[in-house]
């Protein structure tokens, strides 16, 4: 029995090195799809590489980015929300229908100073959030459904609130966060930086962190575990309305402008950036590291395109083909890592 | 050795998963016509075996002959056309479907317009179910039929599917002894129609009387091929686990004494505990320091009564006090905080197979020392702790919990509870398909909770299990307790009287 149980120990051991080997592979596809990109547009564009347009590049994943960072969340539990392009449209609109507007916008507006109108416009994205968490959790409609719901509701409430105008003024506050700079950083790429980091901070480190991972890794153990399922998924959908919100003011800023419909590519670019990253759609699995490394593969693909003398018209197709390579590749990589461990005798 | 040649033989058969050798140098052959038993610890290979003889693994070393000539099956797929079909564990018949569609699934038979022939797949259903001594009408859903009659349903299609070898996983554990015997009966008709059978089985009593001949795994290894009628139990346990030690300490034969205690403060007490459909106004009491065994064949409650006083099912009516204190226990996360805890009978739904062993230890206890921010280091050293306590194997806290062994598994989904512990255990199956030596570790980590003051509630389809552990036993009938005994000697033949 004793010599049994080394060997046990011994081929644990070997099985452990093995997969977090296969584990870094698996980690690793994403990052070579990134890898690749980089290379390739470097050498076809003189353009490409330089200070001027990393800075671009980061700028323009920003407002994705702190929309990826909610996302992220709420697909580590294995749930979806399709609503958070219209919340924060929604949240966007908010914060300009509450601040003074030049008389040209012709909207029924009601004008708050600008820390009460920021204020009011998270109090708007937190209470669509609490709505999809309730529809979720307490009536128990599947998060796909809800979220479409909400994704017309939350866009239903922007229509209302700027009937067709274009409202330009946001606080002072919103204006410096989303179209202004600090030396050469906008603040924008400080602010998603900093959501990006409170993020992995809070998965990593805090013990709402690790339930997120347990419920989207196995949601009956977690319950069996005494975990508060439900809490953990009420939270996420609000996290991730509140990340939306967020975004959604600070996208309205670097816009300039305020308007119906102008976040509608944000929803498949966040979805794109997590889980092209590498984050499993069926929850437990991935990270904000990953999404990080999704946002930077979408953002170079976005920009180094347009580095590139390709017909304009090509480049949707091609991006959307490249996007199809990078999950392929790491679907296979997911394989990899799963061929692992093998069932347990029963 | 004399006999015909083997309708399929095995030999010299190895297998490693990454390193870890699960067969060595294998000889087995099934004669034409044989029910052959295969027993063995868990992870002795007697399960890798089947699913190489079935075409699940296709790599391995050493050569099988079937008919005398050389195989190798590349898939399932690959070894039911040769004849050879197995029956898992966990059934794939489809459950909204019908009886007769499952039979025939994936061969309707078709009028010539291309259109399904229900009169005929019926008829011919009933045809093959009667000739096996199956009497269910083969337009009824299989959902709705009792677990037996679903296995059976998936042999008569292995059969169908044109299988002369078939390979049966632990086809007795969750049967009820009406439902053994019938099924005993297919397989002798079976044998009759001379097709050849391999069953798995932990159930060494239900192996003996069913099968010809028996074949014991330890470690990987054969140990012996005997005929059934030459052996007994105590012989076959010698063998698969090397040296001569009864089960649960020689409890099982015998009569058990009840030792229940009168006088302890009662911890858990139910009244009038309903859940439509389910369970008709049970009431009960456990005792600190005591095990109360719930007995009951499959369906008759007790998986949801643990599951009800676990927060898991909304119950209609009826109240729970925990230590004299009225709780409701709306969710898992309501029944922890008033100190109620369950391991639940199957390991997936317990366990974070990706996870390493130590998160898993930890998630259940996380806010007794991680208020906010997590601390990796205690969960650690608890997990640690707890792999000494229970001896888990291996010890490496940081290995992910799929690469553990079905018992080592069981005794992480039991760690959970040992750091902390609940005022109330609830234990569904803790020994099933386990084992020997897993199930005596089981029972004496059990003891020891009882040694603690923990009221335990052990539920059980297994009467051995029940009479291991219980110091005092209700019997569940369709959903309600049909009987209650204590303080006085009892038996397996009173239990499967009283249930």
């Amino acid at each position: 029995m004793t010599v049994d149980s080394e060997n046990l120990v011994a081929a644990g051991l070997d099985r452990r090195v093995r997969s977090s080997f296969r584990g870094k592979v698996a980690n690793f596809a994403p990052f070579a799809t990134l890898l690749t990109l980089l290379i390739f547009f470097a050498i076809a564009s003189p353009s490409f590489a330089s200070l001027d347009n990393l800075t671009n590049i980061l700028t323009e994943v920003s407002v994705t980015g702190i929309i990826a960072v909610g996302l992220t969340f709420v697909i580590l539990c294995a749930e979806i929300d399709l609503s958070v392009a219209s919340v924060a449209n929604a949240t966007g609109i908010a914060v300009a229908f509450f601040t003074a507007q030049n008389a040209s916008v012709n909207i029924a507006n009601i004008p708050l100073s600008g820390g009460l109108a920021i204020v009011v416009a998270l109090l708007v994205c937190v209470s669509l959030g609490v709505a999809n968490a309730i529809g979720i959790t307490w009536i128990g409609v599947p998060s796909f459904i809800m979220t479409l719901a909400m994704l017309q509701i939350a866009s239903g409430i922007g229509a209302l609130l700027i009937r067709g105008q274009i409202a330009y003024a946001v606080p002072p506050l919103i204006s410096t966060l989303g179209s202004k700079s600090i030396g050469p950083v906008p603040w924008v790429v400080v602010v998603a930086a900093t959501v990006l980091l409170l993020g992995h901070f809070t998965l990593r480190y805090t013990r709402f962190g690790r339930y997120v991972y347990m419920v989207g890794g196995n949601r009956e153990a977690a319950e069996y575990s005494g975990v508060n399922v439900r809490a953990v998924i009420a939270s996420v959908m609000v996290i991730s309305a509140v990340c939306s919100g967020l975004a959604g003011m600070l996208g309205v800023a670097y816009f300039g402008s305020a308007q119906q419909e102008e976040f509608d590519s944000y929803l498949l670019d966040s979805i794109s950036a997590v889980v092209v990253g590498g984050t499993s759609l069926f929850g437990g699995q991935g990270g904000i590291g990953n999404t990080v490394i999704g946002l930077f593969v979408l953002g170079i693909l976005n920009n180094g395109l347009d580095h590139v003398r390709i017909d304009s018209f090509l480049k949707i197709l091609i991006r959307g083909l490249i996007l199809l390579a990078a999950l392929i590749i790491n679907v296979y990589a997911q394989r990899l890592r799963a061929s692992r461990s093998p069932v347990a005798d029963a | 050795m004399g006999s015909p040649i083997p309708l399929l033989e095995l030999t010299g058969i190895s297998k490693a998963f990454g390193g870890v050798s699960a067969l060595r140098d294998v000889d087995f052959a099934l004669q034409s016509g044989e029910i052959h038993g295969l027993v063995g610890e868990n992870g002795a290979g007697k399960s890798t075996l089947m699913k190489i003889i079935a075409g699940v693994y296709a790599d391995y070393q050493g050569t099988m002959r079937l008919h005398g000539i050389p195989v190798r099956f590349r898939s399932a797929r690959d070894a039911l056309g040769a004849g050879v079909g197995m029956v898992h564990q966990e059934l794939s018949i489809v459950p909204q479907l019908t009886v007769a569609e499952n039979i025939f699934l994936g061969f309707q038979p078709v009028t010539r317009l291309g259109i399904v022939n229900w009169k005929r797949m019926a008829r011919e259903a009933t045809v093959h179910l009667q000739s096996l001594g199956i009497e269910i009408d083969p337009q009824t859903k299989v959902s709705t039929l009792p677990l037996g009659l679903q296995q059976l349903i998936e042999l008569v299609r292995v059969l169908f599917s044109g299988a002369r070898i078939i390979i049966l996983d632990e086809p007795t554990s969750a049967l009820s002894p009406p439902e053994i015997e019938r099924l005993f009966r297919v397989l002798g008709k079976l044998r009759e129609d001379g097709k050849s059978l391999i069953l798995i089985s932990h159930f060494l009593e239900d192996i003996l009387a069913v099968s010809d001949r028996l074949t014991i795994f330890r470690n990987g290894e054969k140990i012996a091929t005997a005929s059934a009628t030459e052996i007994d139990k105590a012989w076959i346990i010698d063998r698969m686990i090397g040296t001569t030690r009864g089960e649960f300490g020689g409890s099982n034969t015998g009569d058990v004494f009840l030792n229940s205690n009168f006088d302890a403060p009662v911890a858990l007490e139910v009244n009038g505990l309903s859940v439509a459909g389910i369970l008709r106004d049970v009431s009960l009491k456990v005792r600190k320091g005591e095990i109360l065994g719930v007995y009951g064949f499959m369906g008759s409650g007790q998986v949801e009564l643990a599951q009800a006083l676990a927060g898991k099912l909304p119950t209609k009516r009826g109240a729970v006090q925990i230590e004299g204190k009225a709780v409701r226990l709306h969710n898992s996360a309501a029944a922890k905080r008033a100190g109620v805890a369950i391991v639940p009978e199957s390991r997936r739904s317990m366990l974070f197979a990706r996870e390493p062993v130590y998160k898993n230890i930890s998630i259940s206890i996380l806010e007794r020392f991680a208020r906010f921010f997590l601390r990796p280091d205690v969960e650690r050293q608890i997990a640690h702790q707890r792999t000494v306590d229970l001896d888990i194997r291996p010890r490496t806290v940081d290995l992910p919990l799929g690469a553990l062994s079905g018992g080592n598994q069981q005794k992480v989904a039991l760690a959970k509870w040992l750091t902390y512990f609940p005022k109330v255990l609830i234990l569904s199956e803790p020994t099933r398909g386990m084992d020997i030596g897993a199930k005596q570790d089981v029972v004496k980590i059990v003891r020891d909770l009882r040694e603690k003051g923990i009221a335990v509630i052990v539920t059980s389809t297994e009467p051995e299990t029940i009479l291991a552990l219980a110091d005092r036993v209700v019997v569940m009938k369709k959903g309600t307790i049909a009987r209650e005994f204590a303080g006085e000697p009892l038996g397996k033949d009173q239990l499967l009287a009283a249930a």
